[in-house]
């Protein structure tokens, strides 16, 4: 069978799965709709929340990134998992303790205050939606390259599938979809993956290969081996930190605080029974990412490997040491058809010269090769993963699975913010603070529109890509750090917090972040609106604009505090509010009144 | 003890083992991974430089362990004080 049939029938099998655990899911009250009923076990909950934290962005893009920044891309790696650790100790158990729908509600309830309310469902929806633009960008282009069909119709068939099971479903529908989901892309992660380490290291263990020595007898460890090419084409050294350490343990907190402060993962912990399993369900949480988060590291350095290996057949700088042209094989080639990988023959050899003709201390070797500068001028680094089993040479059905595990990350992150985006519309504006007395049905039908107005919205600003999808990822971590999270943490740690300070607080952390990063980047992202160039050379103390969301965060906390010390103490049946949900006992199901 | 009492003697000991925690957290995350990452990638675990191995693998079994260390240690807590569920 052929690549094409094997992908549409691996594919189309998934879909069917999910659409069927829809249909038996289907919510029947708002209950079910927002919290799945509060009955989910807290493993299976774990194993939703990695699907629903797992997006393209973990599946398609992180080990790629990994392959061509080395140590510099940890990270990612440390940023969207460190924070599981903030979110089991400072806000899920509590947070399941007070026992209400949506993210919103606690913050308006604890700072007694409408207002609050409302800045949080501002917070929430910027953060929400700018994230899901990204998915919806991602199952465009996975759909456009394995079913071969435009971009935008793929975007259309990822639509409405996301409608149908998202809308009617409702948090119990997408949990136990999301479940599904999970089991599909972590086999189509890792079976590459395996394959690949034990053709390279003969460890079928990837955690391991990548520490391992290399199969090929020569009895040199892989990361060694991974080195001494790399820097023999003079390209900087795999495992050594380039980057400022400031600017990285910046970054770094400010994606660990991002992950505990954004709604749609909270909101998780609100799904299981008890406290207990809202603390235990982070950990199984964290161990389901795990899982794909230790593979990526060998992912990403096996793959720079056989790429570079690929076309640097024999010795660095012989006449025969090149990849001839036009014997590239095929993947080479299906690739240099989307555009993501091109190829400019500088010196007219015929042969692909692949080295960094930005390092000067290289330039006088490659001059004396007789090479006139890098000729691999495009690689477009979220192709590693997909290119990865074809690169490998494995077969048609792994290639097919990892279509399918894209997909399902993809789709799986779009629904659980998509939930997000709807019941802060229909929980928190409308029934918190609009339309009071409306009835259950009526919210189930609100919150359903919302989700579809949601799909339509993110699926024309997908259609139409602002062209910095990347950038409005960085921008809902830095916002939900700077502004979500210390107002959720100070809440429950902090009895004297009142509404004054807290409502402060996230305004300061929220318009600093989003200034810093405009001045930088644009306002609103418009091209040529910065007000300084965004290069190391001008950032403040070297912070980039993705890392200021930590900053923000301090800024946060500080204003908070000083302006709680002068403004009025909350009023005691507040402070008895914060007492309780401080202790385990008497937790009920959670509910939206 | 009356019940205040208790509440309070119980979040005093949970605000304790989280700062034991967070240390953690902190000392493999950001020391260890980040902050001293040159000198230990001079010490090789298998094939692994070190600092290396921290920041891509070591860090996130921490993070994981952390977790589950975390969950026992205050459902042991939550008996000890008698304000568990059910």
């Amino acid at each position: 069978m052929d690549l094409q049939t094997i992908t549409y029938l691996v594919v189309g099998a998934t879909f069917a799965v999910y659409i069927g655990i829809a249909f038996w899911a289907r919510a029947r009250t708002t209950g079910d709709f927002y919290i799945a009923g509060g009955g989910v076990h807290p493993i299976a909950n774990g194993m939703a929340t990695g699907a629903d934290w797992m997006s393209a962005a973990s599946f398609i893009s992180m080990a790629g990134l990994i392959a061509f920044m080395g140590y510099d891309a940890s990270v990612y790696l440390m940023g969207w998992t460190g924070g599981y650790v903030l979110l089991a100790m400072l806000l899920a158990p509590y947070l399941r303790k007070f026992g209400k729908f949506t993210v919103p509600e606690f913050i308006g309830d604890r700072y007694y205050s409408q207002t609050a309310r409302i800045v949080a469902v501002i917070c929430l929806i910027v953060a929400s939606i700018t994230y899901v633009i990204g998915q919806m960008k991602g199952i465009g282009v996975a759909f456009g390259r394995f079913l071969e069909v435009p971009y935008d119709v793929g975007l259309y068939i990822g639509m409405g599938i996301v409608f149908f099971y998202a809308v009617l479903g409702g948090m119990k529908g997408i949990t136990y979809t999301q479940i599904a989901q999970y089991v599909v892309l972590i086999f189509a992660y890792t079976i590459p993956a395996i394959f690949i380490s034990l053709q390279l290291t003969g460890n079928p263990l990837p955690q391991l290969g990548l520490g391992s020595t290399m199969a090929d007898g020569s009895g040199m460890h892989m990361l060694d081996k991974l080195n001494g090419t790399l820097t023999d084409l003079g390209f900087a050294d795999y495992t050594s930190q380039k980057g400022s350490t400031l600017n990285i343990a910046l970054l770094t907190m400010s994606l660990m605080i991002g992950t505990a402060g954004l709604p749609h993962v909270i909101v998780r912990f609100f799904t299981v029974p008890k406290v207990r399993d809202a603390r235990a369900s982070a950990g199984w949480a964290l161990v389901f990412i795990a899982i794909l988060y230790t593979t990526a590291p060998a992912v990403g350095a096996m793959a720079r490997l056989n790429l570079t290996n690929t076309i640097q057949v024999a010795e660095v700088g012989s006449p025969e040491g090149n990849l001839v042209y036009e014997e590239r094989p095929s993947w080479f080639k299906n690739w240099e058809k989307t555009g993501l990988l091109k190829f400019e023959d500088k010196n007219g050899d015929g042969r692909i010269q692949y080295y960094d003709d930005k390092n000067k201390d290289f330039a006088a070797k490659a001059e004396a090769y007789g090479w006139k500068g890098n000729e691999m001028v495009k690689v477009d680094r979220d192709i590693m993963v997909l290119a990865n089993p074809e690169i490998a040479n494995l077969p048609n059905w792994v290639i097919a699975l990892v279509a399918a595990g894209g997909l399902a990350a993809a789709l799986s992150t779009a629904a659980g913010l998509l939930l997000a985006i709807s019941s802060a519309i229909s929980h928190d504006l409308l029934k918190g603070v609009f339309v009071k007395d409306i009835n259950e049905k009526n919210e189930l039908m609100a919150s359903r529109i919302a989700m579809g107005g949601a799909i339509a919205v993110a699926g024309y600003l997908g259609l139409n890509p602002p062209g910095f999808a990347a950038q409005v990822v960085a921008l809902a971590f830095g916002l939900a750090a700077a502004s979500l999270f210390p107002a959720l943490m100070m809440g429950i740690f902090n009895k004297k917090m009142n509404r004054h300070g807290a409502v402060a607080g996230m305004l300061v952390g929220l318009v600093s972040t989003l200034v810093y990063i405009f001045v930088y980047k644009g306002w609103f992202f418009i091209p040529d609106t910065n007000n300084l160039p965004n290069n190391a050379a001008n950032w403040v103390f070297g912070i980039q604009p993705e890392a200021f969301g930590a900053v923000g965060a301090i800024l946060n906390f500080a204003t908070a505090y000083v302006v709680s010390k002068v403004t009025a103490a909350p009023p005691e049946h507040i402070q008895h509010l914060v007492e309780d949900i401080r202790v385990p006992r008497g937790a009920g199901t959670a509910t939206g009144h | 003890m009356s019940l205040n009492e208790k509440a309070a003697q119980y979040w005093q000991a949970n605000v304790r083992l989280l700062l034991l925690c967070l240390a953690i957290w902190f000392f493999v995350g950001y020391v260890l991974s980040i902050l001293l990452v040159g000198p230990l990638n001079s010490i090789s675990l298998g094939g692994y430089p070190l600092g290396f191995w921290f920041a891509q693998q070591g860090s996130i079994y921490t993070f994981v362990a952390l977790i589950f260390f975390y969950a026992s240690r205050m459902n042991k807590l939550d008996r000890q004080f008698d304000v568990h569920e059910d």
